[in-house]
């Protein structure tokens, strides 16, 4: 167990310092870049410029340059929001875009487990089908449509919520809903699928030939294996989370990470892009993590066989 | 059409066969073709350009005139959403391809590899499941260009992995049966193997997986063209024509609606037919992914 989770461990730092390269490699294809094709100025100031960043020197001492900042976090300042540490904007945003995610999680997983348990309870009748339905119109309703209607229903029209910005503490319901509906489409239609399976399997048929009760065989002893797909879907649908947050973080206009990151790309601020994108890819790899080891703890033959 | 049922039927007859017992595939498969069709001749046909505008008369309710109304430009909508569809197909079908011919290359090359140069392979292809992509693709778009031919070639080059894992697995199963070692002792090249004995059995898989992409790749596209990365105006995709009717959602819902509903029932028809090919053709092949 514990090489496994080691092991998974070295191979999300490799990522992460991967990510850091490729980033670096791309941000070298920029015409110019920085400040410099922004505005007129100063050769000296330029020059002061170039050199509190490092691209005086060679690219190969670029990269390690980069490198060294990540392993000591140790963060330059941002090229284009002049004097405020990269890490400094990575903290403003964070807070946004983590409670809008943490939210929508939330909401993908109160609506799909439940609707895709009870669909997989009562096959092939009207429910089942109704529930499948609505799950297979879920995935079909893109972010980009739903989060705009929702805007205009209960912002514009009913004036629950505000339609867009981050003022009052309720501002994270509709861009949480936006997100949060589409992933408990796919994970009601997880979850039905493998409870089906799994309910077919052998060792139901003996829990119940014990004299276990319908309760404990749907809950104790079917929902622990059924629940592995969700589980390792999850891992996926944190990093598309991260994709809904660019979008769904433009509809609503909310101050968070996926703005920073589109700016920052669009203003060619190097130093922010790194590290937004490294920042992304520490958290993928963290998500994984977990993921991993919640499954390696719930299924004895991946703990085993690790 | 004859019932066939007392023929014997090649696989193909058969999972088609399989394919149509349920009546919702046989919708999707006809929705898609006439929506090709559609998107194909239906901007020609129609008297407007799809990007020319009419200042006088602005946003307009359908009439018989213009059919879906038109957007704050006076732009005729039916227009602009068959020629959008048109894009967002073509990027769909062509980023599909080119993640389908990286995938299956690099699946056969590390199926038949084997050994420590398959492990390898694939640990890389583990390790790339971890990145990041939207961040490369959105990078790559802000910073390098808004072409249409990068647009496909990166989504492309995201959505490959899948595709990889599904060819080696097949390609492994096979590659040590009876007929591949009865053809590579008769003399068989290796790329006679591969082309002639291999390929055709791995296809079915490859399309099933295909069909599963394309809408995954569509919704990216609309993302990045929602988010101004993708293609630009005045030119058109679904992407696009969201992005300006969710601006004008307050005033003009109807331009966010009309090519929402195309969209999302064309998501909703692919997603149909992939799941209906994946059941048709073998149903345990794909369940491990």
């Amino acid at each position: 167990m514990i090489r496994f989770i080691v092991s998974r461990i070295v191979q999300g730092i490799i990522v992460i310092f991967a990510v850091i390269t490729i980033t670096f490699a791309l941000s070298k294809m920029v015409p110019g870049g920085g400040v410099r094709n922004e505005r007129f100025i100063s050769k000296e100031a330029q020059k002061a410029q170039d050199e509190y960043y490092g691209r005086d020197k060679p690219w190969i001492v670029q990269l390690g340059l980069q490198f060294k900042h990540y392993a000591t976090l140790n963060l330059p300042e941002s090229e284009h929001y002049k004097g405020r540490g990269v890490d400094e904007i990575i903290a403003s945003g964070f807070p946004v875009s983590a409670t809008v995610g943490g939210a929508a999680l939330l909401i993908a997983l109160v609506i799909g487990v439940p609707l895709g348990a009870y669909a997989a309870l009562r096959p092939n009748t009207l429910e089942d089908r109704t529930s499948t339905l609505a799950a297979t119109l879920g995935i079909c309703a893109p972010s980009m449509v739903l989060g705009p209607l929702l805007a205009l229903l209960f912002g514009l029209k009913l004036r629950w919520f505000n339609a867009s910005g981050w003022f009052d503490a309720s501002d994270w319901v509709l861009p949480a809903m936006t997100l949060g509906i589409i992933y408990s489409a796919y994970i009601a239609r997880l979850m039905r699928g493998s409870l089906r399976e799994t309910l077919a399997q052998e060792f139901i048929r003996t829990a119940r030939a014990k004299g276990a009760s319908e309760t404990s065989v749907v809950f104790l002893h079917a929902m622990k294996l059924a629940s592995l797909p969700v589980l390792n879907f999850l891992g996926p649908a944190a990093a598309g989370m991260l994709t809904g947050s660019f979008i769904v973080e433009t509809i609503f206009q909310l101050p968070g990470l996926g703005q920073f990151f589109i700016s920052a790309a669009i203003n060619k601020d190097i130093p922010l892009t790194i590290a937004l994108s490294t920042f992304y890819a520490a958290l993928i790899v963290s998500f994984n993590l977990i993921v991993d080891i919640l499954q390696a703890a719930l299924n004895p033959r991946i703990r085993l066989q690790a | 059409m004859s019932s066939g049922t007392n023929q014997s039927l090649s696989p193909l007859q058969a999972a088609w066969q399989r394919l149509m017992r349920n009546r919702l595939n046989g919708w999707a498969l006809g929705f898609l073709a006439a929506l090709v069709l559609l998107c194909a001749i239906g901007p020609k046909l129609s008297p407007y350009d799809q990007s020319q505008q009419n200042l006088e008369l602005k946003a307009t309710n359908p009439s018989l005139a213009h059919w879906l109304g038109t957007d704050p430009l006076g732009r005729d909508m039916l227009t602009r959403i068959l020629y959008g569809g048109r894009v967002s197909l073509e990027v769909g079908l062509l980023a599909t391809a080119v993640a389908a011919i990286i995938g299956v290359f690099y699946g056969m090359v590390s199926g038949l590899a084997g050994g420590r140069t398959d492990a390898a392979m694939m640990r890389i292809v583990d390790i790339l499941y971890a990145f990041p992509f939207i961040n490369f693709v959105i990078l790559l778009m802000a910073i390098v260009g808004r072409e249409f031919w990068l647009i496909f070639v990166a989504i492309g080059a995201v959505e490959w992995l899948t595709m990889a894992r599904v060819v080696r697995g097949q390609v492994l199963a096979l590659k040590n049966l009876e007929f591949i070692i009865a053809a590579r002792a008769s003399g068989a090249g290796f790329w006679h193997i591969v082309w002639r004995h291999l390929l055709p059995n791995v296809m079915g898989p490859i399309i099933i997986y295909a069909s599963l992409t394309v809408p995954g790749v569509m919704l990216l596209e609309a993302a990045l063209s929602f988010l101004g990365l993708g293609i630009q105006p005045p030119d058109a995709s679904w992407g696009v024509l969201i992005q300006e009717g969710a601006n004008s959602v307050e005033s003009y819902p109807w331009l966010l609606l009309y090519p929402g509903i195309f969209f999302s029932t064309t998501l909703l028809a692919l997603n149909l037919l992939g799941d209906g090919l994946r059941d048709a053709f073998d149903p345990k092949s794909m369940s491990q992914q």
